[in-house]
């Protein structure tokens, strides 16, 4: 497996302009032979699909949703990181280069994350210039806000709404694109396969959601920018339909898939509440500007009203543990200390699973009418969700899967192991290494689509002759078959569980074994009962209806499926990396004090796994990661 | 507790619909609406029967995928909320309730309670953007915007495209929704060299595409999960009038509009 970056020589910061300059172009006249499919309609889909078709070549653009408009980025509340430094607090590209490498426990490329810090800028230009309603001061200038992670003011947002707010924009200028007849949209299509032929990626296999009629489309390149897989834990604050069946495809089509077991749980999601439970609500990590966490420090105050346990009896255990950062603490590290202080019997709520967020400070120092005019939207969603009222009782919070820093690998150029297959977001690995901060899930979306694959795509492009394969070419048969096949499969095998009891299944067995902490038992043991309960659904599986129609249960099917087989990858990798970095974190691997312990003389490398058949083991390859510009420090937030 | 649901069922797009009787048994009030709905779909599918068709995703009432109309109500009895936060602890025990998709001329019933919404993504297509290509902007603070105008774009760019709006109105239309995204639009000043054509396009495709006109029974606000105001439909209204008079003969500049 060729795991070449084809990141540019020379100094960080010069990289990115060097490489635009070394890039081959096709001409204006040119584009117009060159076809190319993206899939998914996301920050990273949407904004790559306007921006290729806005450059003259013809785009098709799928995704499961009735609209562009749904993709899940639309979820993200907080903001959308930038190295403006409109706060003259010191930011600057380097430092946003360097706290998202640190934040990402120095497991990332170190020329990819220079390019997003240095990308980062001109993306708030263009999310302004497309009616973006960022916050405003009155002034009339851009406002920012602090997020975990960063000890500078560097985000920017639309009250809660952010990622709503960036996605309409790219969502309507990709609808302009289909307007002019640049983008042709194909809404409720899912990809089921790629088409691979003579090595390069030629086309991809999908089925009309409505019809259930399987098309295939052939072009020049194909893009997927399809999101993570976090629902393979079943409970994550993904939407319900987000799955990884496009990006596994590719995989065991030949990408190669980067560090599948970098995983993030978000530290601020509502608890569980039963057993029904079929998603969880983040709470934005913005809340942890203004809200305090505590747990009661004696257990005899857990079923106390919180308003009854008195400041020397509550343990802000963030503020204790990490002075210099206190509620601010990165994403993964947060998580790890809600874990561990409702581990020993200080949680509250349902089952001991929670931890308070409390407002109580920064409404008295504020008032009420600050904090709801910056909170208000997630306060009265708080409310909806859970009947209480978050200005008088702090709020219960729990960690929840959130995002996935792996994906399928990717070059400096966004190109997987397939020539003419890109990946784009949260669905290829690059930037976040091991952990990712706050608001730099936005910035990487829109990055890769608004600035970096128009520039990348053309290089590939123009070294290839324009034009599709034909489409009774064996390769495109042989997929359409193989689609056909496991669909009639999925239909014919009647047994008795639904497509939901074994997602249940599965995500319950991820997130107790590969969840927050993982150990070599653990993993272990996860690797001998993942087969068999892939082998119970392909033997007792109930999905009813047929293909030839709206079909719910079998589209739920498909996806669990595959994420029965991809929920084995993770463990393997999770068992390989014998190290805790980031969101990784093995019990064998900690510092004294319980944090997480690098093993750089061993790992300082991208996991890259090759898949070599359905019954065979897959091949762990290594991309390794070499620091030229920071020191590898040990990642400390106290 | 549990509840009567009368399902509106509907095989696909030709197929005549009809109501068909469920219980809902042993559910929570702490239940989401769609969670109750999927208790009642998995003991359908152990049945073997077909389960009920709706559209969901974020299920965090922000995506506005979910949607269908509960006891005459688009979203149910609680205000301000998507179907996929309404919680049963809104109902009573015992209560029956009645389940319709949204029904409009310009949102075909796709199955059950699924409806094809199309039509809202060509009403921004023939102009709710800025045309502002990839690459060409100016520093984000080169354009100071009143933080007042900021605040009242973003209460119209709030939309989520769900549709009840709509399926509220006794005339289908999607004044609303056109009207939302055009005051978003307006009221920033990166919005005012296309506000004059936008409003022509976007009103005009909204009436071929098929739904009805306006004529103020503001159900459309009482229904939106995001309370989006019917004020914006008067100024759409404005915008379109000035536009309309004004057509084909504008110099340079005059239909900017600028002052929102």
């Amino acid at each position: 497996m060729n795991l070449d970056a084809n990141a540019p020589s020379g100094p960080l910061a010069g990289k990115w302009a060097k490489h635009r300059f070394d890039l081959k172009l096709v001409n204006p006249a040119n584009k117009r032979k060159y076809s190319i499919i993206m899939v998914g309609s996301g920050l990273a889909g949407a904004g790559g699909a306007a921006s290729l078709a806005e450059l003259g070549y013809p785009v098709r653009c799928f995704c499961y949703q009735d609209s562009p408009r749904r993709a899940h980025s639309i979820a993200a509340q907080g903001g959308i990181n930038a190295a403006k430094n409109y706060r003259n607090d010191g930011d600057s590209v380097w430092r946003l280069f360097y706290d998202t490498i640190k934040g990402g426990d120095f497991r990332a490329r170190e020329a990819n994350v220079y390019r997003l810090a240095e990308i980062s800028v001109a993306i708030i230009d263009q999310c302004v210039a497309l009616g973006v309603p960022f916050a405003r001061e009155y002034g009339g200038l851009l406002d920012n806000r602090s997020f975990g992670g960063a000890q500078v003011s560097r985000t920017f947002y639309a009250r809660g709404q952010t990622g709503q707010q960036l996605l309409l924009g790219a969502y309507q200028a990709l609808e302009r694109q289909i307007g002019l007849g640049t983008v042709q949209m194909f809404p409720r299509h899912e990809m089921l396969d790629l088409v691979v032929a003579d090595g390069r990626a030629r086309g991809i296999v999908v089925r009309d959601m409505t019809t259930g009629a399987i098309e295939t489309h052939l072009a020049d390149a194909v893009c997927l920018a399809t999101g993570g897989y976090g629902n393979v834990f079943h409970l994550s604050t993904n939407a319900k339909g987000c799955n990884a069946t496009a990006i596994w495809r590719a995989y065991k089509r030949g990408a190669g898939f980067g560090n599948p077991c970098y995983t993030q749980i978000h530290p601020t999601c509502i608890p569980v509440s039963g057993e029904h439970q079929s998603k969880l609500t983040l709470m934005s990590e913005s809340l942890r500007n203004d809200g305090r966490v505590w747990v009661p420090r004696k257990k005899e105050d857990l079923a106390k009203a919180p308003a009854a346990i008195s400041e020397a009896d509550r343990d802000y255990y963030l503020e204790r543990r990490y002075p210099s950062y206190g509620n601010l603490a990165p994403r993964d590290i947060a998580s790890r200390a809600a874990k561990q202080v409702c581990d020993e019997g200080h949680g509250v709520g349902p089952g001991g699973r929670g931890v308070y967020l409390d407002f109580g400070d920064a409404i008295r120092r504020l008032g009420e009418d600050a904090i709801r005019e910056k909170y208000g939207n997630l306060f009265e969603m708080y409310q909806r969700i859970t009947d209480e009222n978050p200005y008088q009782r702090p709020m219960r919070i729990y960690p929840a899967v959130h995002y996935t820093m792996g994906g399928l690998w990717v070059d400096y150029n966004l190109m997987s192991t397939i020539p003419g297959l890109f990946v784009l977001g949260e669905a290829n690995f690059s930037d976040h290494g091991a952990n990712r901060l706050g608001a730099s899930a936005l910035m990487q979306g829109l990055g890769d689509g608004y600035f970096v694959i128009p520039a990348t795509i053309g290089s590939y492009l123009a070294g290839q002759k324009p034009g599709a394969i034909a489409a009774d070419h064996p390769e495109v048969r042989a997929a359409e078959a193989a689609v056909a096949g496991r669909t009639t499969r999925l239909l014919g095998i009647k047994g008795r569980r639904t497509p939901s009891s074994f997602h249940r299944e599965l995500g319950h067995l991820m997130w107790e074994l590969c969840g927050m902490a993982r150990n070599q038992a653990g993993l272990e043991q996860a690797l001998q009962k993942l087969p068999a309960l892939r082998a119970e659904f392909w033997e007792n599986l109930n999905v009813p209806g047929e293909s030839a129609e709206l079909n719910q249960s079998l589209e739920v099917a498909g996806r669990v499926a595959d994420f029965l087989e991809l929920g084995e990858l993770i463990c393997r990798d999770a068992l390989a990396r014998e190290e805790s970095c980031g969101g990784h974190f093995r019990e064998e691997y900690q510092t004294e004090d319980g944090e997480a312990k690098r093993d750089d003389a061993r790992f300082c490398h991208a996991a890259v796994w090759e898949f070599r058949g359905d019954d065979a083991a897959p091949i762990r390859h290594e991309e390794s990661l070499a620091f030229e510009n920071v020191h590898l420090a040990m990642r400390s937030y106290k | 507790m549990r509840l009567t649901l009368h399902v509106w069922r509907q095989k696909n797009q030709a197929a005549q619909g009809r109501f068909v009787t469920y219980a809902a048994t042993d559910v929570s009030p702490d239940m989401s609406f769609l969670e109750m709905l999927d208790v009642v779909n998995e003991g359908l599918i152990a049945k073997g029967d077909d389960p009920i068709a709706f559209d969901h995703d974020c299920r965090e009432g922000i995506c506005g995928t979910c949607g269908f109309v509960i006891n005459g109500s688009a979203h149910g009895p609680r205000p301000r909320t998507t179907t996929c936060q309404l919680h049963l602890r809104s109902f009573r025990d015992g209560e029956e309730l009645t389940l319709e998709p949204w029904r409009a001329r310009a949102f075909p019933v796709v199955k059950d309670l699924v409806v094809d919404r199309g039509a809202f993504d060509g009403i921004i297509a023939a102009g709710g953007f800025i045309s502002a290509a990839i690459g060409s902007a100016p520093d984000g603070n080169a354009i100071p915007i009143r933080k007042e105008s900021a605040e009242l774009a973003m209460d119209a760019a709030a939309c989520i495209g769900c549709g009840a709006c709509v399926a509220a109105c006794p005339n289908a239309s999607a004044s609303l929704f056109t009207s939302a995204k055009l005051a978003h639009l307006a009221m920033l000043p990166q919005g005012q060299p296309e506000r004059m054509e936008r409003t022509l396009k976007m009103v005009r495709e909204m009436d071929a595409l098929g739904f009805g006109s306006c004529s103020n029974h503001e159900e459309c606000e009482a229904v939106c999960p995001k309370g989006i105001s019917v004020t914006f439909i008067a100024r759409m209204n404005a915008d379109y009038l000035k536009a309309a008079l004004t057509e084909g003969r504008r110099e340079a500049g005059a239909g900017d509009g600028a002052g929102g």
